[in-house]
Parts: structure tokens; C-alpha cells; sequence
């Protein structure tokens, strides 16, 4: 009862300076959808306050420089060693500070759970086109955190100036190096100089503190703030339509329930965090200009782009004379074209679904066949491009040679994902035509019939359920 | 609905943030006692995970489930609005903008004040050379003694048959783009290109260590088929040839460095290499 008395008075004084009642009011009684997949994108941002509480306490023990220093810690196999600070107050914060490693642990985890939560939301996003007008600029604010989001983990992870990401920084420098005319000068003033330097460290990490976090946080509250404002769109149903919204209260369920998977995000990256080992800097050992840890992976939101370079031919060619070296169609070409197609889908996808007005109502994934076979070719697309990053560790563990693993694989990432993405094709199709089916219910016959059937008849019901208003200028 | 009258229910939402306590002490009691990362993360595990499952257990079962409907607007302002408020952006009666002069004078100055804010940017390179003129030589020269990685001189009879050393000019140990590794073959099976033989000793042959596709260090020799191979991407050259990309991702052979022995039988560069090093970059030759 103290609690209650105690914020009752807080808000009546408040009230009494800010007129917030009816406001307040209005935001306690707004209304969540209920379907699951409304809290991909809370798992985000569970995981970022988690990144933020450890990073912070890591911050108050990792020195970023590049200045030689001994280690002097309880890890015995490097007392004495000589690496710079970064690395050995990356090895004192993991061995010497009491919940240290921990922290930096559950750190790392928290960064992969965060960038898988992303990409899972944005597949909800995608499948449902909830992409659509007026919801674009949350699209693309949406997909700008996930690059600042990439950037940051790879600024994270390669602070430490271990041998491993040390390496990571190699192949980065060597990709900006390749981007025609500006490539050299880009890399040298990332780096100030040429690779390694001396600058890379301390400017790594206020980007990776500092300026890239900042961002995604304010993109956050962007984010948030659209997302309040033009209230959430929920899948059709009875009752559901363009003009309401339907699911449970922020006050009292909805918060019980978020707080509920705040938490659970937080026992996932704490338990993972202490239980399960991440990137020991202390095997790697610190980065030497003529050393190289074999194997070496990037984490896997970069692994795919590691795995293109790994699987795309040896291509160079010359334009007005001038080299355009290896790496730049795999390593800034084919990832450019990537972001560039994502962040134009709403208009792409306007030219082939024709739809132009506002969308509050979802598209059931099957509502799109074409949709979801795009999906499924970019799921099999990047998911074998990020297993290609391993190809070494797999002619490793199969004791088969590396060579023919590359060969193979330049013709499964062609041609595997056109496949799955016309099976994905067809068992949309066929769902669609039966709307109350799961995929479990579909007969081979369903799904022949899908290919032959050029309009199905539930296609004719869907502009009632999910059309959209009129256009508005 | 309300909590009253399921007795089950609120014991089951106290047990799983009695769980919380439990894990909270865990923790404590851990980090007390010594650092054992796994013990406190499981303890932290449990006490999230109480909490997550009492929240859990609490708006699922002793809040009300709706559903509710919330009515919406359409995201798109009555066209009245719209026409005030352009009229009063635009301010109708007494115009923003009265003349073209003043508007595209400004338009310069933020332009050129822009503009002379990305100078600064250049600072970010505060030292050394320009990026094509670092990037298209190294520190080797003519008569430049060939070190290993302690600063130690080197003889041609150093380099054991099969392994290969890492080198680098003296008095410059750190230097990553000098890199060089020296291999040791059977001078007979050499054939370099273009009368490159004269650029080994002994046969003793020098390339750049680093790889001309992503520019790791190409650190690993296979012996039996004497090739070098980057373990980052699996590029592949070729020792006897002149090092030319025979698998992987590579274009480029890594360039070789002509190499001899001065008057105290030490080894020594003979010159540059005749190509930029490492990863390729926007340049003409």
C-alpha cells in the first residue's frame, strides 16, 4: 500500500505541474494486438537494455589503447606477456574483475540475441507487410538500426585486439580499400594510416560506446514514438478492421506480460552469459601483424558477408585502367544491394501488389505467395552464404578438402534458394486457397492444384478483409 | 476478474518470485565466496527467469484478457486541417520569402560553410604518408638486411628445407606491409617468370606475406605441394612458380622480393617489390 500511496502522490504532483492525467490515462489504456509475433521486436529491445547495463559496468575496466603494456594477472598463461591495453584489460576484466567475465560475456550473447531478434522481427514485419503505408518510416528506421546494429557489434567485438579480431579488422580494411577512387582515402581515415596503426582502437570504441548507440537509442524512441502514434496494426479477424484495434491494455496486462518477457530475455542472456563460453581472447592471443588465427569466423551477423568473400571467384577487374581488387562485388557490392533492395521494398513491393493505401489490417503470409518465396530465397540465400564462412571448419570436421566444399557451395547458393523459394511459392499458394489450413494439413494434391489454379477463389475475399482506405495525397 | 478467490494462482506467482529471491542471494552469496562465472550466471538465470514466469503467470491468469478494441484514426489530417496549416506556413498575407536574392544567398552560405566543414575531416589522417603513396611501396631497398621477427639477421643456410620464416627489414620488426616470408625449395624446380631465378639464393625465395585478396598474412606452407595458403579465405599460390593465386578467392600472385647476400654472406633485399603488396586498391598499375 506504500507503493501505492507513494506513486499517487508522485503523479498528483506531477499532474499539478504538467496536466498528465488524461494523458496518462490514454497511454495505460492503449491497446497491444496479442498474436506472439507483436514481441519480436520487444526482444530487441530487451536485449539492448541489456547490452547497455553490462556495457556500461565493461566501460569502467576496458582501457582503449594501443599502448604496450604487461599483464600481470592471475591467467598464468599470459602473466608477463606484453600486448597493448586493450587486450590485456580485456584479459584482466575476464580473469582479475570479480563478475567480469560475466559481464562481458553476457554482453557479447546479449549483441547476437539483440541482431537475431532484428532480423526476426523484421521477417514478421516483411511477411505480413506491415511494411506498408503509413507504417514505411518505421521500415526504415527499422533497418537503419539493424546496420548501426551490425556496425556496433562489429565495433564491439573487434575492440579487444585480439588475434581474431585482429584479423576481422584486416579483411574491413581491405574491403573499404577496394571501393573504386574513394577506397584509400576511406580506409586511411578510418584507420589514420595504414593498417594496423595506431588510431583504430580509441576510435572503435567511442563509435562503439558512444556514437553508434546513441543513435540506435534515439532511433529507438523515433521508432517508438511512430509506433504510439499510428497504433499497431493486428492480423484480420472478426471485429478487426481498418478503423480499431484489438488485443489487451498496456495497463495492466500488456505491461505484466512485456515485463514478463523483459525478464526472460534477461535469465536467456545472463545464462547464456555465464554458462556458455564466448570468444576467449585469452586463447586467441593478442593480434600480431604476421600472425592469423585459423579458423577464424566473424559473428554470424557478419558471417554472411565473410562467406560471400569466401565462395565469390577470383573477379578483378580493370575500369579506365584502374584495378577494382577482388573484394568489392562480395564484400561492399553484394551487401549494398542487399540494404538498398530492403530499404526500397514498401515501393517495390507497392509495384507488384499494386496496393497504395493505408494497411492497418496484416496480410496473412500466404495472402502474398510471391512475398514469401522472396523471403524464403533470402532465408536459404544469406543462411548458406553464413555456413560458406565455415567452410573451413566443415572440410575440418569432415576431412574433406576445403576447395571442394567451395566449389560445391558457388552452385548451391545459386540454385538452392531459387528452389526453396518456388516450394515456399507453392505451398503458399496452396494455403491460401484454404484459409483455415496449417501447413501440417496440406496434401501433395493441394499443392499440385496450387500451380495449376491461376486465381483462387480466396483471393477474391481479401480486399474486404485487408484493403485499404483511400488514398490520401 | 481479480486475484481474489484463486488461492493457487497467487501461490504459484509467490513461489516463482520466491525463486527470484532465492537466485538473488545465490548471486550475492557466489560473488562473495569467489569468481565463478558459471555459478553466477545461473544464479542470475534463476532470479530473471522467477521473475519472468511470476509476470507471466500473473497477466495470464489474474488480469483481465479483453480482448479490447481501441478505436483508430486515419493517419492522414481532414483536408481542412491540411489547408490552415499550409496557409499558415506559407503565411498568405505577408510572404516568408519576398525575393530570390536574400533566399539564394543563404543557400550559398550554408553550402560553402558545409562544404568547409568536411575539410577537418582530413585531419583523421594526422601522420604518414598519403594513401597511394603508402600503399604503393614498403620499406625495402636495395642493400636493406632481411631480419626475423626478433630483429636477427639472417643467412641463407638459416632457412631450413620445408619451413618457411617470416621476415622483415631491419630495424623494422613491426612493420606489417614490409612482411615478407622467405621459403627454402629445390633451386632446380624453381621457375619463376621473367628471370626472376636471379632474384633467389640458394634457392631461398622471398614473397609478401600478405595476401593480395583480403590482405591476411599468408601464414601457412604446404609442404608436399609447396604452396602458401591464407587461412582467412583459403587462397592458394603457388612457391616454385612465382607465387601465382592457383585456388581460392586471390587474382594476383604475391609479389616477389629479388633477395641476395652482402659481403658478410647476410641476406639482404635487392630492391621493392616490382608490385604494391596486400589487397588490391583503385590504381593503375
Amino acid at each position: 500500500m506504500i507503493t501505492r500511496w507513494a506513486v499517487r502522490r508522485m503523479l498528483w504532483w506531477l499532474d499539478g505541474r504538467l496536466r498528465i492525467a488524461s494523458v496518462a490515462r490514454k497511454a495505460l489504456a492503449k491497446v497491444f494486438p496479442d498474436h506472439w509475433t507483436f514481441m519480436l521486436g520487444e526482444i530487441a529491445l530487451y536485449a539492448f537494455v541489456s547490452l547497455v547495463a553490462t556495457g556500461v559496468f565493461l566501460t569502467l575496466f576496458f582501457e582503449p589503447s594501443p599502448a604496450e603494456t604487461v599483464y600481470t594477472g592471475v591467467y598464468g598463461p599470459l602473466r608477463g606477456a606484453r600486448a597493448s591495453a586493450a587486450y590485456t584489460s580485456t584479459v584482466a576484466l575476464s580473469w582479475d574483475v570479480r563478475a567480469g567475465l560475466l559481464m562481458r560475456q553476457t554482453h557479447h550473447w546479449s549483441a547476437l540475441v539483440f541482431l537475431s531478434a532484428i532480423v526476426a522481427h523484421l521477417s514478421r514485419i516483411f511477411l505480413t507487410a506491415a511494411f506498408r503505408k503509413p507504417r514505411e518510416p518505421n521500415w526504415l528506421i527499422g533497418l537503419t538500426m539493424f546496420l548501426l546494429g551490425i556496425a556496433t557489434g562489429f565495433a564491439g567485438y573487434s575492440v579487444p585486439d585480439d588475434l581474431l579480431s585482429g584479423t576481422g579488422l584486416r579483411i574491413a580494411s581491405a574491403t573499404l580499400l577496394s571501393v573504386p577512387v574513394a577506397g584509400p582515402w576511406a580506409g586511411f581515415l578510418l584507420f589514420g594510416g595504414e593498417f594496423p596503426g595506431t588510431s583504430i582502437i580509441p576510435r572503435l570504441y567511442i563509435l562503439h560506446v558512444l556514437l553508434l548507440p546513441g543513435a540506435i537509442a534515439a532511433l529507438i524512441g523515433a521508432h517508438l514514438a511512430i509506433l504510439v502514434r499510428q497504433k499497431h496494426s493486428h492480423f484480420p479477424g472478426p471485429g478487426r478492421n481498418q478503423d480499431n484495434v484489438v488485443g489487451s491494455k498496456m495497463w495492466p496486462t500488456y505491461a505484466f506480460r512485456s515485463l514478463a518477457l523483459l525478464c526472460a530475455v534477461f535469465a536467456v542472456t545472463f545464462g547464456l552469459g555465464g554458462l556458455v563460453q564466448i570468444n576467449p581472447v585469452w586463447v586467441w592471443g593478442p593480434f600480431r601483424p604476421s600472425a592469423a588465427t585459423s579458423p577464424a569466423q566473424p559473428d554470424w551477423f557478419l558471417a554472411w558477408v565473410e562467406g560471400a568473400l569466401r565462395l565469390f571467384p577470383p573477379v578483378e577487374f580493370r575500369v579506365f585502367g584502374y584495378l577494382v581488387p577482388a573484394p568489392f562485388l562480395p564484400g561492399v557490392v553484394m551487401p549494398g544491394l542487399t540494404f538498398l533492395v530492403l530499404y526500397l521494398w514498401p515501393w517495390l513491393d507497392r509495384r507488384i501488389s499494386g496496393g497504395r493505401g493505408r494497411h492497418q489490417v496484416l496480410d496473412r503470409p500466404r495472402d502474398s505467395p510471391a512475398r514469401v518465396a522472396v523471403w524464403s530465397w533470402a532465408v536459404a540465400f544469406y543462411g548458406l552464404l553464413l555456413l560458406a564462412s565455415s567452410d573451413d571448419v566443415v572440410a575440418r570436421y569432415f576431412e574433406i578438402p576445403v576447395f571442394g566444399i567451395v566449389r560445391t557451395m558457388r552452385a548451391v547458393v545459386l540454385v538452392v534458394p531459387v528452389l526453396v523459394a518456388i516450394v515456399a511459392y507453392a505451398l503458399a499458394k496452396a494455403l491460401r486457397a484454404d484459409p483455415g489450413a496449417t501447413l501440417l494439413d496440406l496434401r501433395w494434391r493441394q499443392v499440385a492444384a496450387a500451380f495449376r489454379r491461376r486465381r483462387p477463389e480466396a483471393r477474391a475475399e481479401r480486399p474486404a478483409a485487408s484493403g485499404g482506405e483511400e488514398a490520401g495525397a | 476478474m481479480s486475484g481474489r478467490g484463486r488461492p493457487g494462482t497467487d501461490r504459484l506467482v509467490a513461489a516463482a518470485f520466491a525463486l527470484t529471491v532465492l537466485g538473488a542471494v545465490f548471486f550475492a552469496a557466489v560473488y562473495v565466496l569467489g569468481n565463478r562465472t558459471q555459478l553466477l550466471g545461473l544464479a542470475l538465470f534463476l532470479a530473471f527467469a522467477g521473475l519472468a514466469a511470476g509476470f507471466a503467470v500473473w497477466a495470464g491468469r489474474l488480469l483481465p484478457q479483453g480482448p479490447y478494441v481501441e478505436e483508430r484514426e486515419a493517419m492522414i489530417s481532414p483536408p481542412e486541417a491540411r489547408r490552415v496549416f499550409a496557409s499558415e506556413l506559407d503565411r498568405d498575407q505577408e510572404p516568408v520569402v519576398r525575393a530570390a536574392l536574400p533566399r539564394r544567398m543563404l543557400m550559398l552560405a550554408l553550402g560553402t560553410l558545409a562544404v568547409a566543414f568536411l575539410f577537418p575531416i582530413r585531419s583523421l589522417l594526422f601522420s604518414g604518408p598519403t594513401p597511394w603513396r603508402a600503399l604503393g611501396r614498403t620499406a625495402w631497398r636495395d642493400g636493406v638486411r632481411i631480419v626475423d621477427a626478433e630483429g636477427r639477421p639472417l643467412r641463407p643456410s638459416d632457412i631450413a628445407r620445408g619451413g618457411i620464416v617470416t621476415v622483415f627489414p631491419e630495424g623494422r620488426v613491426k612493420d606489417d606491409h614490409a612482411m615478407t616470408v622467405l621459403v627454402r625449395v629445390d633451386p632446380a624446380r624453381l621457375a619463376l617468370p621473367g628471370g626472376r631465378g636471379a632474384w633467389t639464393v640458394d634457392g631461398v625465395v622471398a614473397y609478401s606475406k600478405i595476401c593480395t585478396h583480403a590482405g591476411c598474412p599468408v601464414a601457412l606452407y604446404v609442404q608436399t605441394a609447396e604452396q602458401l595458403v591464407c587461412p582467412c579465405h583459403q587462397s592458394v599460390f603457388d612457391v616454385l612458380k612465382g607465387a601465382p593465386p592457383v585456388a581460392g578467392p586471390a587474382a594476383r600472385p604475391l609479389p616477389q622480393l629479388p633477395i641476395g647476400v652482402d659481403a658478410e654472406g647476410m641476406l639482404v633485399a635487392r630492391g621493392d617489390f616490382p608490385a604494391p603488396v596486400g589487397p588490391g586498391y583503385w590504381r593503375t598499375t
